[in-house]
């Protein structure tokens, strides 16, 4: 019999932890224990709550006003003397930027495996967990087991649907906590300079790539995008080379899961591809016939984009109606 | 004292990684065929090298030394590193470091840089070009008992503190702290320059001092894997791959729009 048991979920992004709960559910049950969730910060009561309507069976809650914000050491106290006084079989961590760091040193600090950015979830026949992870730039999947507990995974944003909530009982247990001092100022927060839209929100995503010669051209993505009420987005080198957008699609990036993804001048490097392989139907535009990305999509265009988008607008109005 | 003086030492972590652009795939097996792959330095450490020698060229008398910690042949990479401006490279290599997982990894390397001592910054790249764990730098924070600057963008050394721009999710913050401590920087933070020949040249008489595990102390129970890869397989692809063709791009573009509309993917 294990000395280990439950399921936490653990992310200062709320929306994410409750993305998790409903995998977390699956997994608790699997490992007939209960399902927990970690909640730091101030006045988070609703939150507690809500974890609970979505399928947790107890939230452990350490609120206080020095824990309103993410602070790494605070944080990292909290779950570290949490763990060892509960000892967790499966620890959860939303994979932001701040939650992969904490999850690293959560691991560190227990002297225990990560397995970083969890797409996929699942028990094996030993009661272990298993971790799918995207590997190698997108070349590979890799499935992921540990040899010790707690079996600490984190997990990207969208990478699971949240459930429906029900009216259901849980327990909310109000932690004592001494908070650690920070040992980093923040001087200054400012919100990213990007549409308020998220592009993994999107259900449409006109994308482009080095084959946009100016950057005044993208009115041609911007016009197809509003058609079909969707976004535009970009490869790595607009974005990072160029500074043409803010933010860009791709492994390294935002990874995306439109209905439709329409890659413009892409040539399809595998971290691109990385990003946009949960597309559920792909179109490449590209005048280079070899170019990597039509191995990737459904529909291929050899042709130049500033011909083809603005014959496919025209064509989908007229067809749509 | 070594406060008041400011930035003196900078170590940067290296890691020559697969180039997984040039990675092949058994299209029958779906294995990668890892083995007979080229590899590279990792392109975010290069950004990280690339940074520490840009604090150099600004501030003067600023050591930078960089640390990889492998079972392979890295001199390639470790020439590179020097052409591009370091001072002096370490290796710790030892054949028993073959399974050793981003625990293992960092424990040696902080054990090597606890030998080299002296450092008031530890630069990583954010993640590595192959693996794509991110989790070294975050251990190794741990291990040496630093602070952690992490997904850094935007870097300036301000007497003893270090302050840095952070891009998060939905927001960029601007952070500071005391050195010693540990940056990851992300892509964006710069771009890496391209050694002249000159520099090459000039990197064949620097120093590279080679270490075993031995000569650390390495406890060999400490490095061995806390996970276990059960598989890597290359991802069934499950793309059509049609072609669309035509006269014209009206053509073109009227065929791929009943596509569109028969797959469901537009319109109401």
């Amino acid at each position: 019999m294990s000395e280990f048991g439950g399921v936490w979920v653990f992310s200062e992004k709320h929306d994410l932890a409750l993305e998790m709960v409903g995998k977390g559910r699956e997994i608790a049950d699997k490992l007939k224990t209960e399902l927990e969730a970690v909640l730091i910060g101030e006045g988070v009561k609703e939150e507690a709550n809500e974890l609970v309507r979505y399928g947790v069976d107890r939230v452990y809650v350490a609120d206080d006003s020095a824990l309103k914000s993410f602070q790494l050491e605070a944080y990292l106290g909290v779950l570290h003397g949490l763990a060892v006084s509960r000892k967790p079989e499966v620890v959860l961590i939303g994979s932001t930027r701040n939650g992969k760091p904490l999850a690293a040193r959560l691991a560190t600090r227990l002297g225990v495996g990560c397995v970083p950015d969890c797409i996929g979830l699942s028990v094996d026949e030993h009661g272990r967990l298993i971790g799918e992870r995207i590997t190698y730039g997108g070349n590979a999947v890799a499935k992921i087991g540990f040899k010790a507990k707690p079996q600490i995974a984190t997990v990207p944003a969208r990478a699971f649907e949240k459930s429906e909530p029900k009216d259901r009982r849980g327990e909310v247990v109000m932690l004592d906590v001494k908070v650690e001092e920070p040992k980093t100022v923040v001087v200054e927060a400012k919100p990213l300079e990007t549409s308020s839209v998220r592009i993994e929100d999107a259900s449409v995503i006109v994308s482009c790539g080095r084959g946009l010669s100016k950057k005044e051209d993208r009115v041609l993505l911007d016009e197809l995008a509003v058609l079909l009420c969707g976004q535009v987005g970009c490869s790595r080198p607009l974005a990072e080379d160029r500074k043409w957008f803010g933010e860009w699609v791709g492994l390294s990036g935002h990874k995306v899961k439109p209905k439709l993804y329409i890659a413009c001048g892409i040539s399809g490097v595998i971290q691109h591809v990385a990003g946009i392989r949960d597309a559920k139907v792909i179109v490449a535009v590209n005048k280079d016939e070899s170019a990597p990305i039509f191995e990737v999509a459904d529909y291929g265009v050899v042709g130049n984009l500033y011909e083809i988008l603005p014959a496919l607008k025209e064509a989908l109005k007229k067809q749509l109606g | 004292l070594r406060e008041k003086m400011g930035l003196k030492r900078i170590v940067v972590c290296l890691k020559q990684a697969v180039d997984v652009s040039q990675l092949k795939v058994d299209s029958a097996s779906r294995q990668l065929l890892v083995a007979g792959a080229p590899k590279k330095m990792s392109d975010f450490d290069k950004n990280a090298l690339e940074e520490a020698i840009r604090i150099r060229e600004k501030l003067g008398d600023v050591e930078v030394f960089t640390l990889t910690v492998t079972c392979e042949d890295v001199k390639a990479v470790l020439r590179e590193a020097l052409a591009m401006g370091a001072d002096k490279a370490y290796v710790v290599s030892d054949p028993s470091f073959k399974d050793v997982d981003t625990f293992g990894t960092a424990y040696v390397l902080a054990e090597a840089i606890r030998k080299i001592g002296d450092f008031s910054v530890v630069l990583c790249g954010e993640t590595s070009l192959d693996s794509f764990c991110g989790l070294v730098g975050s251990r190794l924070a741990e291990l040496l008992g630093l602070v952690q600057l992490s997904s850094v963008r935007k870097l300036a050394v301000e007497g003893d503190a270090i302050v840095a721009e952070r891009a998060l999710e939905d927001s960029v913050e601007t952070v500071r702290a005391k050195m010693p401590v540990l940056v990851s920087v992300t892509r964006e933070i710069n771009q890496p320059r391209i050694p002249s020949l000159m520099m090459i040249m000039k990197a064949s008489k620097k120093e590279i001092v080679t270490w075993a595990a031995a000569d650390l102390g390495v406890q060999m129970e400490k490095i061995g894997s806390k996970i276990e890869v059960v598989e890597v397989l290359a991802p069934k692809t499950e793309r059509k791959r049609i072609r669309i063709k035509g006269e014209n791009a009206r053509e073109i573009a009227e065929k791929l729009a009943r596509a569109l509309i028969e797959e469901g993917v537009v319109g109401r």
